[in-house]
């Protein structure tokens, strides 16, 4: 039984069409293919065409070709061929001494690989999961495979590749050769550890910097979050609705939004700095620039997050733990002690390391707020673009910083993991919840006050200080000059004109956002999928990669993406390529949880009657999965658009004068002090934000609705048997 | 896709298989041929491997090792997608999106069918299975009942070479387990269906199969039909797991047994023995040495705890013979025919 299978021929099709066809550099002519290229000046590219066309040759005339021997090894090996002479040949000659000897030409070098190269990457990948697939990898499953084989391939060029080159960037000297000196004098200096702070007025290092704050603003988020969380659960407290909305806010704001609104309130000609001084005759103070700014504003940014954890936590905790204290005698007072603060112990720590990785990886607030107090995040970025650009200290700073930010995570899991004592079962868990002690309520009270207070006064700025003269001044005229600065327009015989200042890094964002969400969204819930559903060697060190990349901060992302991919064999630095890939890998995580989340409470066994029925992974994924997890689907799209939109730390080291994206124009008006222009711009992009995710809902909920409302109509009455 | 000269008897042949999940073995060395048009139960205790079995059948699973053939084609490595079977899940599994007709017409119109076509195919089906008037319902809005009906209309439409049933009583409510285990049983009849079912009640496995096959911890431990396992257990597992039984130990000398207070004629050699006894099989009769010591009311027929020869007995008896109460001295009155020994 010979079985011409589409699927199979169609990665063959597109490997010989790629190796043959396909311009393998990029900006190549069609026809300047591996083979092309191969037999003119790029000899190296030859083994690559030849092992393609052995591979169909040999398909084309064995039985059952998948599980011939041959095909496994030679589709591994076109892959291997390819990356090596990818990183043996550079720019500007051989990377690695020898090559000029088989290859004389090498000594030209060769620019990034483009269209022709990445197809035939692909197609070798597509070869090696089917013929895995034909071995029993993923049951045999070849859509899951080909999925788990291309992502894994994706993963470790775009998160792993990045990491290992900046490590070693880190080892560098300043010839270019590999060295343990330099970091270890860059890892051990007193500008890392330094405590001149403690004795004099000199600053401490910028390790015990970002330490000190990640500590202080994740122990306030903390006890916030907590005086929240307790208010929202356990009082009768009338604002509760007002607290849940405003724990939304800070997903839709641009991170350093906050920052800015800070320094028009409490800057050195800040609206209240100016009243104080008046009032009190006091002389307005820098006090704000530096350690008590930023820790300000990251409490009022990650307050949110530690909420919405502790409020989890508490709403967990089965009610009837804390009746049957009561039943036993104890007071109110003691309940809450004895019963429900070692109840709630795991999740105010959980709460406490969100906030600390959060403070780590916060870029946008220490650089608007920073004054002289550098942190990792900052300190990486002037490595980078300031004057003394030294890509070896700032491979070093980031190593640090990643290291920081995986032994939190590391904290998080291994120790979090055995401490949870949440007790959510499948039962409903009847009872109350005992409202919590009076002298609890009034702490809560004098706490969250405050903060909504400060949050109120800083949306309040966000909304209207752009449409105003001058707020510092207090000159409140409405005016829509600042608006007009950036976005003005004209129509006229030409159609429209945009002259704005704005205009190109609004649309970049748009775009990137627009290209990133999807396509953020097919990949995470894709990868949920794998790990949930699929059954494959290697599964838990997929997941776990995945999940690290998560874990790295944006800083790291973006020095790592400059330092990889500024140079061939993969050079799309400067591109809008490298914004949307950045943002696919660093977001997809969200997805996969929420799909993870999602897939959690579908019955597996549907899957697998649509496969027994015929369907393969593909088709059962569209037919099966993906309606049942419409919801999972809106929320990885909703979230990874409006990350895309106000991300900051990783893409202001990735934008180009080209490609500007909104975040780091607004940076840029911020550095220059034109702050009406940075907050009426900011409001823009929330309002364009919340437009768009109202879009987002009604074509993704939209659907859903249409397909089922005539069934819904139908009589449902004779249900009975 | 079935070559009509080669047309074997037999629709599934285990040879050897053996199912690794890491260290643990779920099938270890399974060796089992299915005939066309037969029902053969895998019954066991959870865990012994009889859901393995099935989904390695499916395709849901692929042996470690060893061959897996059905209908005569080593399908061993081929995925679920490119098998022809159909499974009822123990939940059911139907698509909660998609109606009745379109859940029935997903398979057909997966294998090439244009969509009219599938739905004239579902339609048919779903008529013979006796659920003319539910086509355009949601699974949501039928009984269950009717809702293990369409899984069995939609794994049968395709005409697979066998049909698996993964506990498919398991979510039916206790009344009406009975009429709908006959109702599987009469369809598979009708349709000549090869059938392989999945269950952990031997009640069930008894009064629906052709043959059983007694799992236990990933290996066969009896093969046969449901008189066979029942009257004819090949170990003391077997006896205990099918029916109550009561086993007992002792010692056999010049063709009888002594052990627990008994002294019955066995055939076989001498040496220490072990006995299957059915709890129906012991009548009890007053005066003797063993004592009643509970004595439960169940409707159809008594249970009796005896204490017989420091051992604990266990006696079924009908109604209407006089009731006796805890305490009482009674003599046990076995009948030779349903004594089995063991070992």
């Amino acid at each position: 039984m010979k079985q011409f299978d589409r699927a199979s021929f169609g990665w063959l099709g597109l490997l010989l069409f790629s190796v043959l066809i396909l311009p393998w550099y990029r900006g190549g002519d069609f026809g300047a293919s591996a083979l092309g290229e191969g037999l003119g000046t790029q000899p190296w590219l030859l083994p690559i065409a030849v092992s393609a066309v052995l591979l169909a040759g040999l398909a084309l005339t064995v039985d059952d070709w998948r599980r011939h021997v041959a095909i496994l090894p030679l589709s591994i090996a076109g892959l291997v061929l390819m990356t090596l002479q990818g990183f043996a040949i550079g720019l500007n000659g051989p990377l690695i001494p020898g090559i000029a000897a088989i290859y004389p030409t090498a000594e030209q070098g060769q620019s990034g690989i483009g269209l022709g190269g990445l197809v035939t990457g692909l197609a070798f990948l597509g070869l090696i999961s089917d013929a895995l697939a034909a071995r029993g990898f993923c049951r045999g499953e070849r859509f899951a495979a080909a999925c788990v084989v291309i992502i894994v391939a994706l993963l470790s060029l775009f998160v792993f590749f990045p990491i290992i080159k900046l490590g070693t960037a880190a080892f560098t000297d300043a010839e270019g050769a590999l060295a343990i000196t330099p970091f270890l004098t860059r890892i051990s200096g007193a500008e890392l550890w330094g405590l001149a702070c403690l004795t004099s007025r000199y600053s401490c290092g910028v390790v015990i910097n970002t330490v000190v704050l990640g500590v202080l603003s994740a122990a306030f988020a903390t006890g916030l979050g907590l005086a929240l969380a307790l208010l929202v659960a356990r009082t009768d407290f009338r604002l509760k609705r007002t607290l849940r909305a405003i724990s939304i806010l800070p997903i839709i704001t641009p991170p350093f939004v906050v920052g800015v609104a800070i320094i028009v309130l409490f800057g050195r000609s800040g609206v209240v700095t100016a009243e104080v001084a008046d009032w009190f005759g006091v002389r307005p103070g820098r006090w704000i620039y530096g350690l008590p700014g930023i820790l300000l504003a990251q409490v009022l940014a990650f307050t949110p997050v530690t909420f919405l954890v502790l409020l989890g936590t508490l709403e967990a905790i089965n009610p009837t733990l804390e009746e049957a204290s009561g039943t036993l005698g104890a007071k109110p007072f003691v309940t809450f002690r004895k019963i429900t603060w070692p109840l709630l112990r795991p999740g105010i720590a959980a709460a406490f390391l969100l906030a600390f990785i959060e403070s780590l990886a916060d870029f946008g607030n220490p650089i608007v707020l920073g004054g002289g107090y550098d942190v990792l995040s900052t300190k990486i970025f002037f490595a980078v673009v300031g004057a003394q650009y030294d890509l070896g200290n700032a491979a070093t700073l980031a190593i640090v910083l990643l290291a920081l930010t995986l032994a939190a995570f590391w904290v998080q899991t291994r120790w979090l993991g055995r401490a949870s004592y949440v007790t959510v079962s499948g039962r409903s868990d009847a009872g109350l919840a005992a409202p919590v002690p009076r002298w609890v309520r009034v702490a809560a009270i004098a706490a969250v006050v405050p903060f909504v207070v400060f949050t109120l006064a800083v949306y309040t700025i966000v909304l209207f200080g752009g449409f105003v003269t001058d707020l510092g001044r207090l000159d409140l005229t409405p005016t829509v000059s600042h608006i007009w600065t950036a976005f003005s327009f004209e129509i006229g015989a030409e159609g429209l004109r945009l002259y704005g200042s704005a205009w190109d890094s609004l649309i970049t964002t748009l775009w990137v956002s627009a290209l990133s969400a999807p396509l953020t969204m097919g990949i995470g819930i894709l990868t949920a999928w794998l790990v949930m559903r699929q059954d494959f060697f290697g599964r838990r060190a997929f997941e776990f990669g995945t999940m690290l990349s998560f874990a790295i901060p944006g800083t790291v992302v973006g020095v790592s993406y400059i330092v990889a991919f500024n140079v061939p064999p993969v050079d799309i630095t400067g591109t809008m390529v490298i914004l949307v890939i950045c943002f696919m890998f660093r977001n997809m995580p969200v997805g996969m949880r929420a799909g993870m989340a999602a897939l959690a409470q579908i019955d597996r066994s549907m899957e697998e009657a649509s496969q027994t029925m015929g369907a393969g992974g593909a088709r059962t994924l569209r037919d099966v999965v993906l309606p049942l997890i419409r919801p999972a689907i809106f929320t990885a799209l909703v979230y990874s658009f409006v990350t895309a939109m106000t991300a900051v730390s990783a893409v202001i080291f990735l934008v180009s004068a080209r490609h500007n994206m909104a975040t780091a124009y607004i940076m840029g008006r911020v550095e220059n002090g034109e702050y009406a222009l940075a907050i009426a711009y900011s409001a823009v992009l929330m309002i364009v934000m919340i437009a768009c995710v109202a879009l987002i809902q009604f074509a993704v909920g939209h659907r859903n609705l249409g397909r089922r409302t005539e069934l819904q109509g139908a009589p449902a009455a004779q249900t009975a048997e | 896709m079935k070559d009509i000269d080669s047309v074997t008897e037999t629709a599934i042949e285990f040879e050897g298989v053996i199912k690794r999940y890491g260290d643990a073995v779920a099938v270890n060395g399974l060796n089992l041929s299915i005939q066309r048009g037969e029902l053969v139960t895998f019954l066991g205790p959870s865990g012994c491997g009889k859901t393995t079995s099935l989904r390695l059948i499916a395709g849901l699973e692929l042996p470690s090792e060893g061959r897996l053939l059905i209908a005569g084609r080593d399908v061993s490595r081929d995925p679920a997608s490119e098998r022809n079977v159909g499974m009822v899940f123990q939940s059911y599994a139907l698509f909660p999106h998609l109606s009745v007709l379109e859940n029935v017409a997903y398979g057909p119109s997966i294998r090439g069918l244009k969509k009219a076509e599938a739905h004239d195919k579902a339609r048919t089906i779903l008529d013979q299975i006796g659920l003319g008037g539910l086509h355009q319902r949601l699974p949501s809005e039928l009984s269950g009942g009717q809702q293990q009906r369409v899984a069995v209309a939609r794994a049968i439409v395709q005409q697979p070479d066998v049909i698996l049933f993964d506990e498919p009583l398991s979510n039916v409510d206790a009344k009406l387990r009975r009429r709908v285990r006959s109702e599987i049983r009469a369809l598979q009849q009708e349709f000549g269906l090869t059938a392989v079912y999945v269950t952990h009640d031997q009640e069930e496995a008894l009064a629906v199969s052709d043959r059983i096959v007694v799992m236990e911890k990933g290996q066969i431990a009896q093969v046969g039909t449901p008189e066979d396992l029942y009257e004819r257990p090949a170990s003391a597992f077997i006896s205990s797991f099918i029916g109550d039984a009561n086993l007992i130990a002792g010692r056999v000398q010049s063709s009888r047994f002594t052990g627990a207070g008994l002294d019955l004629p066995v055939s076989g050699n001498d040496g220490p023995a072990s006995l299957s006894i059915r709890p129906e099989r012991i009548a009890l009769a007053t005066g003797g040495t063993a004592r009643i010591e509970s004595a439960t009311y169940l409707g159809s027929r008594m249970e009796y705890g005896v204490i017989s020869g420091g051992m604990s007995l266990l006696v079924s008896r009908p109604i209407p013979e006089t009731r006796l109460e805890p305490g009482a001295a009674v003599h046990l009155q076995i009948d030779p025919a349903g004594v089995i020994r063991l070992d």
